[in-house]
C-alpha cells in the first residue's frame, strides 16, 4: 500500500536479569502509518517467530492507555515523541518512512529487567503495600453527600488517582526519582476526608519505601511532569513535601 | 537543600548591596565604611561562621545527593533526547555547583583571606576598595568573574523556585510570582556582581 513506511529498529535485547544485554538492528516493511507501535512489534515477533529467532518480550495489556502496562523508551523519551500519551496509544504515524528507532527498556537500578523490554515494576506494588490505602471498613454504600467534599478537592483528588504506575515519570527523571508517582498516590488520599486519620503515618512510611526501593532524589527538573502519560502535575509533589515535613515535626511516628 | 540555597541567596543579596556602593563613585569611601561596619559588628563575624556552615552543608548535600542519584540509574539510555522534557540548566546543578566552588576559592582568597588573615587592611596600609582595584586589574580574573557569574545566573535559575518546590511552598495563588522573582534575582544579582570587575578594569570606577 502506498504511504507504507520501511524502518530500522535498534531494540535492546536481554535474555535474562543477569545476562549482558545489547542493542540489535531489524528491518521492518511495509508498515501502515495507522497501526500501533505495539502493532508493528507484533509485526516484528511474528517475523521473528517464522525464522525460528525468539520474539521481542515487551509489556502491555489493555492497550488503551488505561492499565498502564506498556513502557519502551522510544527515541530517548518515554512512551515516545508525543506528549500525555501511553506507548499503546503511540500510531507509527509519528515516525517518518526510512527512520531508525531506538526501543529501551525503563532504566533504573529499582526497575531490574527481566528479559528484552519488560522490567520489574513490583518496587511500585510495594511502596503502595506500605500505605497507599485507606484503613477502615466501608460496609454498606452511603447515602449520596453525606460526607461533603469540596468540588475543588474532588477535582484534585480525582487528577490525582488518574496515574496508572506506568514508570515513565521514574523512566524519564535523570535521577530515576519516583517522586511523582508517589506524591500523586498520597494527593488522592491525602485530599479526601477519608484520607485524613492515616494522612502522615502514610506519607512517612511511603517515602521511607521508596527510598528503601532504591529510587533517586527528586531534584525538580519537571521531566516527569512532561513525560507522565495522565498529566500529573508537580502541584502533588510540592503537596508530598509539605505533608512530609508535617510528618517529621508534628506526628509521633 | 532548599533550606541551605535560600540562606546562601539571602547572603547574596546582602553582599551584593554592599559591594554595588562602589558604583557610588567615591574614591571607594562609602564602600570601606561598609566593609569596616561588617568586619567590626560581631552579629556579622557570628553570621559569618553560619555562612560557612551553610555553604559546607550545601556542598555536602550536593554530593550525597548526586552520589545517590547515579547509583539510582547505573545504566544510562542508550539513546536519550532530555532536552525534550527539561531545561539543561535543571539537569546541571551539580557541574554549575562545581564551577561556583571553583570560583569560591579563588574569591575567598582574593578578599577574605586578605582582610581576615594578614594585617593589610586593619593596619590602615590598604583598604579592600585599593584590593579590589588591584585585584580587577588583571584580565584572567575578570574573565572569571565572569564566567562564575554566568554559572550563578542558571544556578538560581532554576534553585531559587527548585527551593520552594522542595520546602512544599507552592501554591497557584503564588507560583507565578516565586518564579518572576527567581528570574530577576538570576538576573540581577550576576549582572551586578560581574558589572564590578568590569567597570574597574575598565577603569569607570575611580
Ligand atoms: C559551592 C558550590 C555549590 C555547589 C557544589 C552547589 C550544588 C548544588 C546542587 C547539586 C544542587 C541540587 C541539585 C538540584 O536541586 O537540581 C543545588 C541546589 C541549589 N543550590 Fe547550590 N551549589 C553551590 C553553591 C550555591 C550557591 C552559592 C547558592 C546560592 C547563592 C546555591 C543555591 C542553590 C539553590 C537555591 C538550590 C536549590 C535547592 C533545591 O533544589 O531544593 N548553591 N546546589
Ligand atoms: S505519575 Fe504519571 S508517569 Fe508516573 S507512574 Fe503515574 S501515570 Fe505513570
Ligand atoms: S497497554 Fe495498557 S496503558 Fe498501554
Amino acid at each position: 500500500m502506498s504511504g507504507n513506511m520501511n524502518l530500522t529498529l535498534k531494540v535492546w535485547r536481554q535474555k535474562n536479569k543477569n545476562a549482558e544485554g545489547k542493542l540489535v538492528n531489524y528491518q521492518v516493511k511495509d508498515i501502515s502509518p495507522d497501526m500501533s507501535f505495539l502493532e508493528m512489534i507484533d509485526v516484528l515477533n511474528e517475523q521473528l517467530i517464522v525464522k525460528g529467532d525468539e520474539p521481542i518480550a515487551f509489556d502491555h495489556d489493555c492497550r488503551e492507555g488505561i492499565c498502564g502496562m506498556c513502557s519502551l523508551y522510544i527515541n530517548g523519551r518515554p512512551h515516545g515523541p508525543k506528549d500525555r500519551i501511553t506507548t499503546c496509544q503511540l500510531h507509527m504515524r509519528s515516525f517518518e518512512d526510512g527512520q531508525t528507532i531506538t526501543i529501551e527498556p525503563w532504566r533504573a537500578a529499582s526497575f531490574p529487567i527481566v528479559k528484552d523490554l519488560v522490567v520489574d515494576r513490583s518496587a511500585f506494588d510495594r511502596i503502595i503495600a506500605s500505605g497507599g490505602y485507606v484503613s477502615v471498613n466501608t460496609g454498606n454504600a452511603q447515602d449520596a453527600n453525606s460526607l461533603p467534599i469540596g468540588k475543588e478537592d474532588a477535582d484534585l483528588s480525582f487528577a490525582a488517582a488518574a496515574c496508572i504506575g506506568c514508570g515513565a515519570c521514574v523512566a524519564a527523571c535523570k535521577n530515576a526519582s519516583a517522586m511523582l508517582f508517589v506524591s500523586a498516590k498520597v494527593s488522592q488520599l491525602a485530599l479526601l476526608p477519608q484520607g485524613q486519620p492515616e494522612r502522615y503515618l502514610r506519607v512517612h512510611n511511603m517515602v521511607a519505601k521508596m527510598d528503601e526501593e532504591g529510587f533517586g532524589n527528586c531534584t525538580n527538573t519537571g521531566a516527569c511532569e512532561a513525560e507522565c502519560p495522565k498529566g500529573i502535575s508537580l502541584s502533588n509533589i510540592a503537596r508530598l513535601n509539605r505533608d512530609f515535613f508535617v510528618a517529621g515535626i508534628a506526628s509521633d511516628n | 537543600m532548599g533550606i541551605t540555597g535560600l540562606f546562601l541567596i539571602s547572603f547574596l543579596m546582602v553582599h551584593c548591596f554592599l559591594n554595588s556602593l562602589i558604583f557610588i563613585n567615591d574614591g571607594g569611601e562609602t564602600f570601606n565604611l561598609g566593609a569596616e561596619f561588617m568586619a567590626k559588628n560581631w552579629v556579622i563575624r557570628a553570621m559569618e561562621i553560619v555562612l560557612f556552615g551553610g555553604l559546607l552543608w550545601h556542598i555536602i548535600q550536593a554530593a550525597v545527593l548526586t552520589r545517590e542519584n547515579k547509583k539510582a540509574r547505573p545504566v544510562a539510555y542508550a539513546a536519550s533526547n532530555p532536552s525534550a522534557n527539561s531545561k539543561w540548566y535543571s539537569r546541571s546543578m551539580g557541574l554549575l555547583g562545581t564551577i561556583l566552588l571553583i570560583f569560591l576559592i579563588i574569591h575567598l582568597r582574593h578578599f577574605w583571606v586578605v582582610s581576615r588573615f594578614t594585617d593589610e587592611i586593619t593596619s590602615g596600609k590598604e583598604t579592600l576598595f585599593n584590593e579590589m582595584k588591584e585585584v580587577f586589574s588583571q584580565l584572567w580574573v575578570v574573565i572569571l568573574y565572569c564566567l562564575a557569574m554566568v554559572s550563578l545566573g542558571y544556578h538560581l535559575l532554576h534553585g531559587f523556585k527548585s527551593a520552594f518546590q522542595t520546602l512544599g511552598w507552592n501554591h497557584v495563588k503564588y507560583n507565578s510570582m516565586i518564579e518572576k522573582i527567581g528570574v530577576i534575582i538570576s538576573i540581577v544579582l550576576p549582572v551586578l556582581f560581574a558589572a564590578m570587575p568590569i567597570a574597574i578594569y575598565m577603569g569607570l570606577i575611580k
